[in-house]
């Protein structure tokens, strides 16, 4: 199977300071060297902390922003040399939903009017139809369509982040990049649009590429995991793979942080001790050595390449071989009991579903 | 655990007068207490009142809006009714607080050694050279890498997780007997939010201070705490040590919250959700206001509000079916 999107040796440098005649003195490195792919219908999960180039990458991805090197190839074709004509045809496949959905909708146009715009712009629609068309894009992101003559502030923050979702798929896209999408939605909420994300996948056939700090969230969606660390990708691997086993002590150490809703839970977390390294200046050899349990004198001097070991699973660093089992670090909450369970299914079953979304006046 | 608890909340009730006339009913009879050198944690959504109820400890609320009654006793003061002067010397000294956002309660224009030394000048005299000695060893207790360089630099030249450290070295200057932290990690990375778990329970232990946790991350509750208090619209819903709320919560709401988070060990295709919206706090509904969101919902819910009951020991619940078990077994 062909790949959706592909990107390879992706550079992304931005100049951080200039001298008084404009000539740049001191670059942050973004992004520095990143490859992937995804398939239709597949998410891949950027996973890292702040400042690691993971949004920047969402970004390049959709030409919001113009790459300093690389390839990007989208459905076969090369991204990078589209002109503007190809590049707005290209923004009907490729669409973005972000993490705040209070700053992404226009405060002064109606729900109706926020979903128009796209079908208008790139004459989607006859405008006969077009109001039908909203209607049914409210009905696929759970929105009674009434609500179209409404504003972005009679929305809750969840309502609002559905209408994110409903302008991002007027267009019939192919992918979606989700930077954060649920990151300051609380938890029951939360749950919502994750479901709904799910559903939406399954039902057209969405690719996504998700950004989060969650892991959790992570590995609840994603197929594909790439963890980044100061521009680069460290490790990449099928989400299962990853969480049963990261290899990366980056990874390990991400993994082995997540808070597990279980009381004395079993835990082997891995605290890094020290900073995060500032990506202006990043650290020689291995990004990671700074912070590394396992750092050896050859990571502060070569850097490690992304290697593959043919299942799917990519490592870069120089000891992976050596380092001991990490079966047991990602924390286990246990599940729950039978009972619990069961109390748990009866909100997923509950006879109230056809009261959701309605705004109370 | 000691007989009588350092901080204990009875029938606190707060009220937001808003500038078109609407009353809010932001926190409704709240009771609570926690011994000392205990961990609780407050847990709720967004407006569920746990923030209210904290900033109502400190004294914080604003004066001309806000209408609190009700009673905290503390260390032998009612929180309420004590004159703002004492409040001040009480605040920074014997009760202290954490946000979420280090850069907004970090002063931008003075070091964070100003900050510090202005605390421990204000609280504990002495000179301003032992003031600073202190603030050096306070920045190293919360692992700040070389202290006497770092503390003479202003909040912005330091990362997210190092500000929240220095906000946690400003709350412990005057070892305070109670500590609360309002959303301490959850604007920092992961990886950050581990080390200042760590260094919470490491501080609980070597102070013997009680904390009050506020957070909607049930993982973080899980972690550090030993009681805990859900709350919903303004009321506590369910109180339990934690190992039984997480083994077998007594609340609807409870048991939504926790089918919503993702589980690492377990894929589900689709999460728990809790359908519907939380009800307007102007006008509160008659009977339990979960109800309407509830799957367990009886013609009686809407009827009467539900008592807080016990039911077993330590272990209480805003819920008229409650013990849930058997509903579906």
């Amino acid at each position: 199977m062909t790949a959706l999107l592909e990107v390879e040796s992706l550079v992304k440098h931005f100049v951080a300071e200039r001298s008084l005649f404009g000539r740049a003195l001191a670059h942050v490195k973004a992004v520095d060297g990143v490859s992937f792919s995804l398939e239709a219908g597949k998410t891949l999960a950027l996973v890292g902390e702040s400042g690691c180039g993971k949004s920047t990458v969402s970004r390049l991805v959709l030409r919001l922003i113009e790459p300093d090197a690389g390839k990007i190839r989208f459905g076969g074709r090369d991204l990078l040399s589209l002109d503007a004509g190809g590049l707005r045809a290209f923004r009907r496949e490729a669409q973005i939903i972000f993490q705040d959905p209070y700053a992404s909708l226009n405060p002064r146009m109606t729900v109706g009017q926020i979903l128009t715009e796209p079908l208008v712009l790139h004459d989607l629609v006859p405008a006969a139809r077009r109001a039908a068309r909203v209607a049914e894009l409210l009905r696929l992101v759970g929105l009674e369509p009434r609500l179209a003559r409404r504003y972005p502030h009679e929305f809750s923050g969840g309502q609002r982040q559905r209408i994110a979702i409903a302008r991002a798929l007027a267009v019939e896209p192919k992918l979606i990049i989700c930077d954060e999408p649920v990151s300051a939605l609380d938890v029951s909420i939360r749950s919502q649009i994750l479901n709904l994300l799910r559903t939406l996948q399954d039902r057209l056939g969405l690719a996504y590429i998700f950004v989060s700090h969650d892991l959790a969230v992570v590995k609840h969606i994603a197929d594909h995991v790439a963890v980044m660390n100061l521009g680069q990708i460290v490790e990449t691997a099928e989400a299962d793979a990853l969480f049963a086993a990261p290899r990366h002590p980056y990874s390990r150490a991400l993994l082995s942080a997540i808070p597990v809703p279980k009381p004395r839970a079993k835990s082997s977390r891995i605290v890094l001790q020290g900073e995060i390294p500032s990506a202006l200046n990043p650290p020689t050899g291995c990004r990671f050595h700074t912070r590394c349990p396992y750092v050896i004198e050859r990571c502060r001097t070569q850097m490690p390449q992304l290697v593959p070991d043919g299942t799917g699973h990519a490592t870069a660093c120089h000891r992976t071989s050596e380092l001991p089992s990490s079966a047991a670090i990602v924390p286990s909450d246990g599940g729950f009991s039978p009972v619990l369970e069961k109390l748990v299914a009866a909100f997923s079953s509950g006879p109230e579903a056809a009261r959701s979304g309605g705004v109370s006046s | 655990m000691s007989a009588s608890p350092l901080i204990e909340i009875s029938d606190l009730r707060i009220r937001f007068h808003g500038d078109d006339g609407r009353v809010t009913h932001a926190v409704d009879g709240v009771d609570l207490s926690v011994a000392n050198g205990a961990t609780l944690g407050l847990v709720g959504e967004s407006g569920c009142g746990k923030s209210v109820t904290s900033l109502a400890i400190m004294g914080l609320l604003p004066k001309q809006s806000a209408e609190i009654s009700g009673a905290i006793r503390f260390d032998g003061f009612d929180l309420l009714t004590t004159p703002d002067e004492t409040l001040r010397d009480l605040r920074g000294n014997r009760l202290a607080m954490i946000f979420q956002e280090p850069m907004t309660s970090l002063n931008p224009s003075f070091t964070i050694g100003d900050q510090i030394i202005e605390t421990i000048l204000r609280h504990r005299g002495g000179s301003r050279k032992s003031a600073r000695e202190r603030a050096i060893e306070l920045l190293r207790r919360v692992h700040i890498p070389s202290p006497e360089r770092r503390i003479d630099e202003y909040p912005h030249k330091l990362s997210g997780g190092m500000r929240q450290r220095v906000m946690i070295a400003m709350a412990l200057a005057c070892d305070p007997r109670l500590l609360i932290a309002d959303e301490p990690t959850t604007a920092l990375d992961v990886t950050l939010q581990a080390q200042i778990l760590e260094l919470m329970r490491e501080l609980k232990a070597a102070s013997g201070a009680a904390i009050i946790l506020i957070t909607h991350d049930l993982g973080v509750v899980a972690e550090v705490c030993d009681e805990v208090a859900v709350m919903y619209a303004g009321e506590i819903v369910e109180r339990a040590p934690v190992d039984e709320l997480f083994s077998a919560p007594q609340h609807p709401y409870t048991v939504g919250l926790l089918g919503s988070i993702p589980r690492l060990d377990h894929r589900a295709e689709q999460l728990a959700t809790i359908e519907g919206m939380v009800p307007n706090m102007a006008q509160p509904p008659a009977g339990c206001r979960f109800a309407a969101r509830c799957p367990f919902m009886l013609d009686a819910c809407t009827k009467a509000p539900p008592p807080l009951v016990e039911i077993s020991p330590g272990h209480l619940s805003r819920c008229i079916r409650a013990p849930l078990e058997p509903l579906v077994s």
